[in-house]
């Protein structure tokens, strides 16, 4: 059994930061990576999928986005080969190819079973990503077989899609993506709309994350928010990368000739049924924006900023056609449909009682109760930019100070 | 391990809605999320016509039977345009009634959370019904409401887009909106 001080589980942007910092405290440690660095981007994304957030906020410790184009939005290529590159100037111990099979605890410490041979370490931090696994619904058994279905993992573009309308279910930055460009090769396609983030890419002549930013609330630490389990479990806002920093929301898909439907609950008979509570969810959407807008021009005008940017505007509210279907009959040419319903973490791997009752893993801040072991990426953990690029850095230089002094308590 | 939950000092509305005890509430249910499992019950009993009265009491929470020191009544009949006495509203009314008891309520504690000074709260309902469903007249007309419109005129100590924000957020965490919004499994059985 091989042996490093600490084994990370992961070499996407959280892996490499958390990996960059441990070699800066000189921590030997191992980055195991079940295929290459930045394997997420790399193999379970669509085709057209851009970064959410703009290229200057692609930054990691001692490393940073130098191209010409800092207002662009990363293509999957693109993110692969900043993380690549990332892991080569910081010569990360990446073992590539390193699937990890089992994880348990020994007396001081744990072993790591890998496709590779066995690892010990004394400190472990699990940076193997948020989005594992597409989460679907249960009702999702009671789709008749002759429509297709599929994740946004799946999905890679219209062509590849079987004949036929498309049911995309969820409207977050997945479901409103995929709607946009399956629309757009011609398909019709009716869009199912629970809880949702509207945001608009930018605003008073900034991107919405420069703003974000701006005004700290990409900073704001985890302890200071007071329902941090309904932060993080957000849905993701309504953003899409594009060169023209296009703005899309159910207004725009609307005149693009999306069709509406509510929350989707229940399929059977070859009848998709759907909720009548999309005008609220519509409205908590466009009062939570407001909100968030309110913040930025409450900011611009303390700072005494207003002169430096455009005046502060509102959007039309969310319209919604009181004549919404509650149900669709899926005979009527709809061909597949795509569960845009969320993402989940895989844990199954992980042979240490640290889930709850859902199966998600507890931890404060990213530490985790069992001695020695760390979690990173996960939405909100330690700030609200956790689960970002950007959010790598500050996180990984918590949790290496911290396991750093674990790992000196320990010896002592 | 601990997972801090904050909770904020109630602030000085009182809407007369004890909202440390539900948050208190959902922090041991949190422990103990079996004794989450509710059963709430009433019976119907045929008075005449389509007069009838139904009576509530006991219900099921907490992992216990839970009774009341009292039982309610209520009646429903149908108007004198259905043929029938009248001696209590129709079914549907009472529906619209229990919707906006439940956002109301939710209205006011979201309000006591949010630290917001009700004054007055007054929900105006109306419902669309093609009764050409429950004659039997046309398959193709359901048997209930087309659609369900609420007004709410509410005074309070909050600008318009915060008070808009405690209807919006009523309606996501309330059960009888749920239930009319979303379809639910009916067993029924006899003798």
């Amino acid at each position: 059994m091989k042996f490093a001080t600490t084994v990370i589980i992961g070499a996407g942007q959280s892996g490499l930061a958390m990996s960059r910092h441990l070699t800066d405290r000189s921590i030997d440690h191992v980055v195991l990576e079940r295929g290459e660095v930045a394997n997420s981007w790399r193999t379970e994304r669509w085709d057209s999928l851009r970064l959410l957030t703009p290229n200057w906020q692609s930054r990691l410790p001692g490393y940073a986005y130098q191209g010409d184009d800092p207002d662009g939005f990363m293509s999957m290529p693109e993110v692969v080969r900043f993380l690549q590159r990332y892991a080569e100037v910081s010569n990360a111990p990446v073992e590539t190819g390193t699937l990890v099979t089992r994880v348990w605890p020994l007396d001081a410490g744990y072993a790591v079973s890998t496709n590779q041979g066995a690892w010990r370490c004394r400190a472990l931090v699990i940076a193997s990503g948020a989005c594992n696994i597409a989460a679907t619904p249960s009702l999702s058994a009671g789709l008749p077989h002759e429509v297709a279905s599929l994740t946004p993992m799946q999905y890679r573009n219209p062509d590849l899609l079987p004949e036929g309308g498309v049911m995309i279910v969820g409207a977050s930055a997945s479901g409103i993506q995929l709607a946009r460009e399956i629309r757009a090769s011609g398909r019709r396609v009716v869009l199912s709309v629970g809880e949702h983030v509207r945001m608009p890419r930018t605003y008073r002549g900034r991107d919405i994350q420069w703003w974000m930013d701006a005004i700290g609330a990409m900073d704001v630490r985890y302890d200071a928010i007071e329902d941090i389990e309904r932060a993080r479990h957000l849905p993701s806002p309504q953003l899409v990368g594009t060169a023209e920093r296009e703005t899309i929301d159910l207004n725009s898909l609307r005149k693009a000739g999306v069709e509406f439907m509510g929350r989707l609950v229940g399929l059977n008979d070859g009848k998709a049924h759907f909720s009548g509570s999309l005008a609220n969810f519509c409205a908590l959407a466009d009062l939570k924006m407001n909100r968030l807008l309110a913040s930025i021009d409450e900011w611009v005008s303390s700072s005494g900023l207003a002169d430096r940017f455009p005046a502060p505007q509102r959007y039309q509210p969310t319209v919604v056609d009181p004549q919404t279907k509650l149900s669709l009959d899926l005979n009527d040419g709809i061909g597949t449909f795509i569960w845009a319903t969320g993402y989940r973490a895989d844990y199954s791997w992980l042979d240490v009682p640290v889930l709850d009752r859902k199966g998600r893993i507890r931890h404060d801040g990213g530490v985790i109760s069992a001695p020695g072991m760390y979690v990173m990426g996960l939405p909100f953990m330690r700030r609200r930019k956790s689960s970002f690029i950007d959010g790598a850095g500050d996180d990984a230089a918590d949790l290496a100070a911290h396991l750093s002094l674990g790992l000196t308590r320990a010896a002592a | 391990m601990t997972m801090t939950t904050t909770i904020s000092p109630v602030a000085k509305a009182d809407n007369g809605v004890n909202v440390s005890a539900l948050l208190s509430a959902r922090q041991a249910l949190e422990q103990a999320p079996q004794a989450a499992q509710f059963k709430w019950r009433a019976s119907c009993a045929w008075l005449n016509g389509t007069h009838s009265r139904s009576v509530i009491g006991n219900f099921f929470g907490l992992g216990a039977e839970q009774s009341r020191n009292k039982t309610f009544t209520v009646e429903a009949d149908h108007p004198q345009v259905f043929a029938s006495e009248d001696n209590a509203p129709t079914p549907v009314e009472l529906v619209l009634s229990g919707l906006a008891s439940c956002l109301t309520a939710g209205v006011a504690a979201v309000a006591q959370r949010r630290g917001i000074q009700l004054h007055s709260v007054k929900a105006t309902l109306e419902a669309d019904m093609d009764i050409q469903g429950i004659l039997g007249m046309d398959d193709e007309v359901r048997n209930g409401f087309g659609a369900i419109r609420i007004h709410f005129d509410i005074q309070a100590n909050a600008t318009e887009d915060e008070i808009k924000a405690l209807v919006a957020q009523s309606q996501k965490r309330s059960a009888v909106f749920d239930i009319i919004t979303n379809p639910t499994s009916v067993f029924v059985t006899v003798n």
